[in-house]
């Protein structure tokens, strides 16, 4: 550094638990390069016990997230597309910083997956609920309704499309989730729980980790008071076991194609069913 | 359940009605000595050489040897459908339509052999074998034949496919049901099925099977093999089924999912359940207390949605306990082939055993409990209608799936204990409200962590309904719209 350009200020890249950015209980970071080599931080290293901590956010959050209507979490969701709008060229850098291929299209498409998301909000219901013509004097209905809380392993290509994309559909019906981040990019997930802490998400509905998978899928996938798993991003070596571990309280399953995350067909109302439950209510009638 | 010291019966308010013997007559089934495995549209004899007899629960005799298929023999029925896979998806989608349109068909024009055979080798009154089983089975099959060539219109943006071969394995409890609500989406979305039905209760698949033979499907587009849990485990891990779609215990649910983690198969499980039955103090109480009843004496509370859990309003605990004790003391237990039979026999002696320690518990536990006088046969699995009162939360009786004809009965004082309570399981299949306010209805089905919410009713199900669990209740659902979906690849439209 030449004298009298001034000195940055470099960012502590923290978790996101609750909408509280603590580091990691354990103390531990782990490094994170530059795709050209440059030291870009230390970020955090969750543990178990940060996982668990994030678990129980997101269990704090779910009634009252789920109770919201759908409409004002249609605005909500929307309101974190306004926010990253605002954030562009910052996502831009650190795209570029880890040499992701197309970072100025992956900004875009991200954002416009969150109001894609949006939109859907007070549509779930009419689209994939219905009512049905029992045999009987019953009104028979069904209709979406969150799982609970939803553990996500984001895909490690596209560090910011990739999490969006997984987590989006996952909010947008009710859910909330525990995020583990792009493990070699993590910037990514650090800069979305800014935008996100800066929005109307409540704190806890998105809690976002950063770390190293092998550390904390196992966790995720045991964990009692986790309802499904996305396991989109987790590293094949780690899926059998994490669905094995799934079995103990019969969790949902997920994973989703990373063929392309860019196009169109990478957002699909199926990625919002995949984590809804269905309810069939039989009302009586008569007089 | 000889060491159970029975409570004095409440005093009925009429007397008892006397009712002559009607038994359905048992000469319209008529039973092969042995069934052979329907593999490839053929009853074939075991490559295992196994076979095993099966039982009428009411009375112990052997009604036919079944086949045991071993691995050889679940190999060659995978082989079959996997080969009448490309016949059966090629097809257009308006004749495997009219396939199912048939069987649909056939099981109305042979209801009441079907019912009568369901009875015999399952134990349940032939009231409710007649009058719901075999209606709904084939009211399955007419319902998903109309989708079979509508596909399109079920999933928007989305270009449906079959998935290839399904792997099915269904329990004891409803034998004849559980095959429809497990093969009609199956064929209807395209895919060709190698079906288990459970060891105890096999008879009725095996005449599904003539049926099937009847209206010509193609051949291997349905294989049945019979077995124990080793035959159902050697179907669902074997490495070319696509599918496996599972009715039964949780316990057997967790070990299937578990035994097919890293497969990449798809997977639905419709598992077990510990419903809450919750009646208000506004509730009508006659209504309630029919509904109490047959939410878990209907099919001896062999039901994975049973009520076996009562809430009931405290301001009204005394009156509905009385009335229940009455009424129990007019359940008809016996033949389940007599008309008038309201509980029929247990389905086997091991559930016996598993229904007679859990209630053992109970009574260990504290909770005290309430048979009506009742004559039981001498021959055969039977055990009488049973309340506990007095039951606490942390009872086994009032956690533990019990699928037998015992009820536990709590109480709470305002709606928000009854969610509390409802919700404090592991599993959530299906609920029961019981009130004359509509909004309470409302309010209450969205608290509920269930699949299905009855309200002023219970166990009734119908094919555009869509069925399953919540939570350790399990994933996917059968009936409706949302009940092709287990059975289908919902790619994006190219």
């Amino acid at each position: 550094m030449t004298s009298g350009q001034r000195l940055p200020i470099r960012r502590t890249a923290k978790l996101f638990v609750g909408g509280q950015f603590p580091r990691s209980e354990s103390g531990r970071s782990y490094e994170v390069w530059s795709g050209d080599g440059r030291l870009l931080a230390h970020a955090a290293r969750a543990s178990r016990k940060d996982l668990r901590d994030a678990i129980v956010s997101a269990r704090g959050a779910f009634a009252g997230w789920a109770g919201k209507t759908a409409y004002n979490r249609g605005q909500i969701l929307y309101r974190v597309a306004e926010i990253m709008e605002g954030r562009r060229q910052q996502l831009h850098d650190e795209l570029v910083d880890v040499g992701a291929p197309d970072p100025a299209r992956e900004v875009d498409v991200a954002i416009d997956r969150w109001v894609w998301y949006a939109g859907w909000a007070d549509k779930i219901a009419q689209v994939a609920g219905g009512t049905n013509p029992v045999a009987g004097p019953y009104f028979d209905f069904t209709i979406p309704e969150p799982t609970g809380v939803v553990g996500i392993v984001a895909p490690t290509s596209a560090p910011l499309l990739g999490l969006v994309s997984r987590v989006a559909p996952a909010i947008v019906s009710g859910n909330t989730v525990v995020a583990i981040a792009s493990e070699a990019a993590p910037l990514a997930a650090v800069s979305l729980a800014e935008a996100l802490a800066t929005s109307d998400v409540p704190g806890g509905v998105i809690n976002l980790l950063t770390g190293h998978p092998s550390e904390l899928v196992p966790w995720l996938a045991g964990h009692m008071d986790v309802n499904a798993i996305d396991l989109t991003g987790c590293p094949p070596e780690l899926v059998a076991d994490a669905e094995r571990a799934a079995a103990e309280n019969v969790k949902r399953v997920h994973r989703a194609s990373t063929d392309d995350v860019f196009s169109a067909a990478a957002q699909h109302l199926s990625e919002i069913t995949a984590f809804v439950e269905f309810k069939t209510v039989w009302h009586p009638i008569g007089a | 359940m000889t060491d159970i010291e029975r409570a004095a019966p409440a005093q009925p308010v009429m007397p008892a009605w006397e009712y002559a013997a009607a038994p359905e007559s048992r000469d319209i089934v008529h039973l092969q000595d042995r069934y052979g495995l329907f593999v490839g549209g053929e009853f074939l004899e075991p490559k295992s050489g196994r076979w095993f007899p099966t039982i009428d629960p009411s009375n112990e005799e052997t009604l036919a040897e079944v086949a045991e298929a071993g691995d050889e023999d679940v190999d060659l029925a995978v082989a079959a459908a996997r080969s009448a896979a490309a016949t059966w998806q090629g097809l257009p989608g308006s004749e495997r339509a009219k396939y199912l349109y048939r069987i649909a068909r056939a099981l109305q024009e042979r209801a009441r052999e079907f019912a009568v055979l369901e009875s015999m080798n399952g134990g349940k009154p032939i009231k409710e074998s007649r009058d719901v089983d075999l209606p709904l089975a084939a009211a399955h099959f007419f319902y998903y034949a109309g989708w079979a060539d509508k596909l399109e219109y079920a999933f928007p943006a989305a270009t449906p496919r079959p998935l290839g071969v399904a792997g099915q394995v269904i329990p004891w409890n409803f034998p004849m049901l559980m095959a429809a609500w497990k093969l009609a989406p199956a064929l209807a979305a395209g895919n060709t099925s190698v079906l288990k039905p459970a060891e105890t209760t096999p008879l009725t698949a095996l005449l599904l099977a003539e049926v099937i033979q009847q209206a010509e499907l193609p051949p291997g587009a349905v294989n049945i093999v019979t077995g124990a849990g080793t035959t159902g485990a050697a179907l669902v891990a074997h490495p070319d089924v696509d599918k496996v779609a599972f009715t039964g215990s949780t316990e057997v649910g967790k070990i299937i999912r578990r035994n097919l983690a890293g497969t990449g198969k798809r997977l639905t499980l419709e598992l077990g359940g510990k419903a809450a039955n919750i009646v208000f103090e506004d509730a009508p109480i006659d209504q309630a207390v029919e509904g109490v009843v047959n939410g878990i004496f209907f099919n001896q509370g062999h039901v994975c949605c049973a009520g076996s859990r009562l809430l009931v309003h405290e301001p009204v605990f005394d009156e509905l306990v009385e009335k229940l004790q009455v009424r129990l003391g007019t359940l008809r237990v016996g033949d389940p082939l007599d008309k008038n039979t309201d509980v029929g026999a247990i389905n086997s002696r091991a559930q016996l055993e598993k229904i007679g320690e859990l209630v053992a518990s109970g009574l260990e536990e504290g909770a005290t409990i309430y048979q009506p006088e009742c004559v039981l046969p001498e021959r055969g699995f039977w055990f009488a209608p049973t309340l506990f009162t007095g039951v606490s939360q942390s009872h086994r009786i009032a956690r533990e799936e019990i699928f037998g004809p015992v009820l536990s009965i709590l109480t709470f004082r305002t709606p928000e204990e009854a969610v509390e309570k409802a919700n404090n399981t592991p599993y959530g299949l299906s609920a029961g409200i019981w009130t004359e306010k509509g909004s309470r209805i409302l309010w209450m089905a969205e608290r509920m962590r269930a699949g299905v919410v009855w309200a002023n009713t219970f166990n009734r199900f119908d094919p555009s309904s869509p069925f399953g669990g919540y939570k350790e209740s399990g994933f996917g659902r059968e009936g409706g719209r949302h009940g092709l979906e287990p059975y289908l690849e919902l790619g994006a439209p190219a």
